[in-house]
């Protein structure tokens, strides 16, 4: 399951998971309202580890909302493997984010006074996955991200680093198509941030997992294959790195 | 999600902060607790006077003049009263009785030495003992000829005995009824106080021609209680009697009775009616409590719904979906509002043990209210959990995330 990052050896380009059309998306109404996204047309194919950067209220976030489908847009279309987000019901995008989907937030938002292995747990609650395979995946992914030995030790118990580490290990436990990170090194030291960084870089390597990453720090976005900067609801760099 | 992950997911959140779970639940437990007592104290209350009453002989009919209990000012003085001669002629001709006991009364001051105790006295024969159920507790009771002749004799109930002697002995002292001079032939045994609060042993007896002619000085026979034998029904008997004292009392086919037949049953059906109504209506404001506890619940509800926002967007963004939500707080609700009607039933029925025994009615356990209770406070958790659950459930996703 591994494809080289960049595409020199001649084999034919990884379909497109996210495609945007024009999407533009308007928060408030009327004289109050700010264009957050104006007609942006990007694309990211399998397999990519993208960052996007820009200045706070530059629209990465609303972005990063739309491709997790838990925004819409309010004009244009954004096609999840192929299939039209805006079109689909609340429960619909729902399920999509549960099958597909893997979330890591700046502020890591783990439930506390949870432990980390039922933190981890929890998509899989969801997806309906009985209390034994669920508690052996749950083992996996934390051990892939290194805290198998904490499994059983809450939020508070654990460094910024570590709880972050359990975040992902909640995002990649029900092996998803995509990763969406909002600024996951945004709350760490330098040291803690490399490492997130690392992580994050070898499940793209060795899992595939597209990886798609707000950051606003240059060292950050070096991780990635390729950066789109935003500046005032546009982006600039669209062009893939083929 | 299924429902026992549901469960396990509200058991924690619960459990998260067990001092403000216990709060939220207060209101439930009061209210469901002062339910049950209410509804057991009260059915205790019931259960007393039905049981008072039946004591009293439930197979007893009390035949009176006038029209008895028809409303204000009946007219009762203007009725004949009745004789012993109408006690004689039911005795002998209706069928299925055990005794009929003729009897008047009269209050009178009685006298001992320096002891003076205003009592009531009843004129009666010894069937009256029978249809009472009464037994003598030292002494005889009237012979034949006392009874003819008018002798004054007179048993004695346990209080006027100890207002009267004391510790002494009673059989065969002498004591004044007004201003005549008894002789004590008998001692009755305690019967403590009626279905109405009043002493059933402040009572002195005296054969019934002797208050006739001594006290009352007429031939009056103010109440003929009946008692029906086992096995036969009291209405046949009260329409049997309600006949033949018409007959007797020369009353026309269509003109109104100027008598009644008292039926114990009925009198039990009317007091109890009194003590379900009131029961009732102790039980409803008690419900209101249980009311004001949902509100509680669904404040406390609202309260962590805002607090855990944040939480609620995680798991939207996890891939929960509304309804997933919805049920979450929907069953923490239920599950909260359930405890607490447990405990409210443990401690409603603690209460209303001790409070059966503090105000001397017997525990009657009420296997109904109870589940009532329950049910209706899950009940409550659903109505005042589903505002607040729906609350959660809506919430957009986004601004659940960036919720601060």
């Amino acid at each position: 399951m591994r494809y080289p990052q960049s595409n020199s050896v001649g084999l034919p380009p990884r379909p497109k998971l996210i495609e945007f059309k024009g999407v533009t998306k308007v928060h408030g109404q009327c004289q109050t309202a700010t264009r957050a996204l104006d007609q942006i047309d990007l694309s990211i194919r399998q397999g990519e580890f993208v960052a996007l950067m820009g200045p706070s209220g530059s629209g990465k976030s609303t972005c990063l909302n739309i491709m997790g489908c838990l925004d819409t847009p309010t004009e244009g279309s954004y096609c999840f493997e192929g299939v039209k987000v805006e079109h689909l019901s609340l429960d619909q995008r729902a399920v999509l984010r549960r099958e597909f989907i893997g979330f890591v937030f700046q502020g890591f938002n783990l439930l506390n006074r949870t432990s980390a292995l039922e933190n981890v747990e929890l998509p899989l609650i969801y997806r309906n996955q009985p209390g034994r395979a669920r508690h052996i995946r749950a083992m996996e992914a934390l051990a892939a991200v290194g805290l198998e030995k904490w499994a059983h030790h809450t939020p508070g118990e654990l460094s910024g680093g570590q709880q972050q580490r359990v975040a992902i290990a909640r995002a990649i436990v029900g092996n998803p198509r995509v990763l969406l990170a909002d600024e996951p090194t945004g709350n760490l030291d330098s040291i803690r941030s490399k490492e997130i960084m690392q992580m994050l870089l070898s499940f793209n390597r060795q899992q595939d997992v597209t990886i798609v990453m707000v950051t606003h720090e240059a060292d950050m976005a070096a991780y990635a294959g390729r950066q789109i900067h935003f500046q005032d609801g546009r982006c600039s760099v669209q062009g893939f790195k083929e | 999600m299924r429902i026992l992950e549901t469960y396990l997911l509200a058991q924690r959140a619960i459990l998260r902060n067990v001092l403000r779970s216990a709060l939220t639940v207060l209101g439930i437990v009061i209210g469901v607790a002062a339910v049950i007592t209410m509804v057991t104290l009260g059915s205790g209350a019931t259960a007393k006077v039905t049981g008072d009453i039946s004591k009293l002989g439930s197979n007893l009919l009390h035949v009176r003049p006038g029209q008895g209990m028809r409303g204000p000012g009946g007219a009762r003085s203007s009725a004949d009263p009745f004789t012993i001669d109408d006690a004689t002629a039911i005795e002998h001709n209706i069928a299925g009785l055990t005794a009929v006991a003729p009897t008047a009364t009269a209050s009178c001051q009685a006298i001992h030495g320096s002891a003076n105790w205003a009592t009531s006295i009843t004129g009666a024969t010894n069937a009256y003992l029978t249809v009472q159920e009464w037994r003598l507790q030292e002494g005889r009771l009237f012979s034949d000829s006392e009874l003819k002749a008018g002798k004054s004799v007179c048993l004695l109930g346990r209080t006027v005995q100890k207002e009267l002697f004391g510790d002494a002995p009673a059989i065969g002292q002498n004591l004044r009824l007004g201003k005549i001079s008894f002789t004590v032939v008998g001692a009755l045994v305690e019967k403590g106080q009626s279905g109405f609060g009043e002493d059933q042993d402040d009572i002195v007896i005296v054969p019934l021609h002797t208050l006739q002619r001594r006290i009352s000085g007429n031939t009056d026979v103010r109440t003929i209680i009946v008692a029906v034998a086992d096995g036969v029904s009291a209405e046949t008997a009260q329409n049997d009697i309600e006949r033949l004292m018409r007959e007797r009392r020369g009353i026309k086919p269509g003109q109104d009775d100027d008598f009644h037949v008292r039926n114990m049953k009925e009198l039990i059906d009317t007091l109890t009616g009194t003590t379900t109504v009131l029961t009732a209506l102790l039980g409803a404001v008690a419900g209101v409590s249980l009311l004001v506890g949902g509100i509680g619940i669904m404040n406390i509800m609202m309260v962590s719904v805002t607090e855990r926002t944040r939480e609620i967007g995680t798991r939207l963004a996890i891939g929960a979906r509304g309804h997933e939500v919805l049920m979450q707080f929907l069953v923490e609700a239920v599950v909260l509002a359930a405890c607490g009607g447990l405990i409210g039933i443990a401690m409603g029925l603690c209460a209303s043990s001790v409070g059966a025994r503090v105000i001397g009615v017997p525990f009657v356990f009420k296997p109904g209210i109870v589940t009532v209770a329950f049910f209706f406070s899950g009940a409550v958790g659903v109505v005042f959990g589903f505002f607040p659950a729906q609350k959660a459930a809506q919430l957009n996703p986004v601004e659940a995330l960036r919720y601060e």
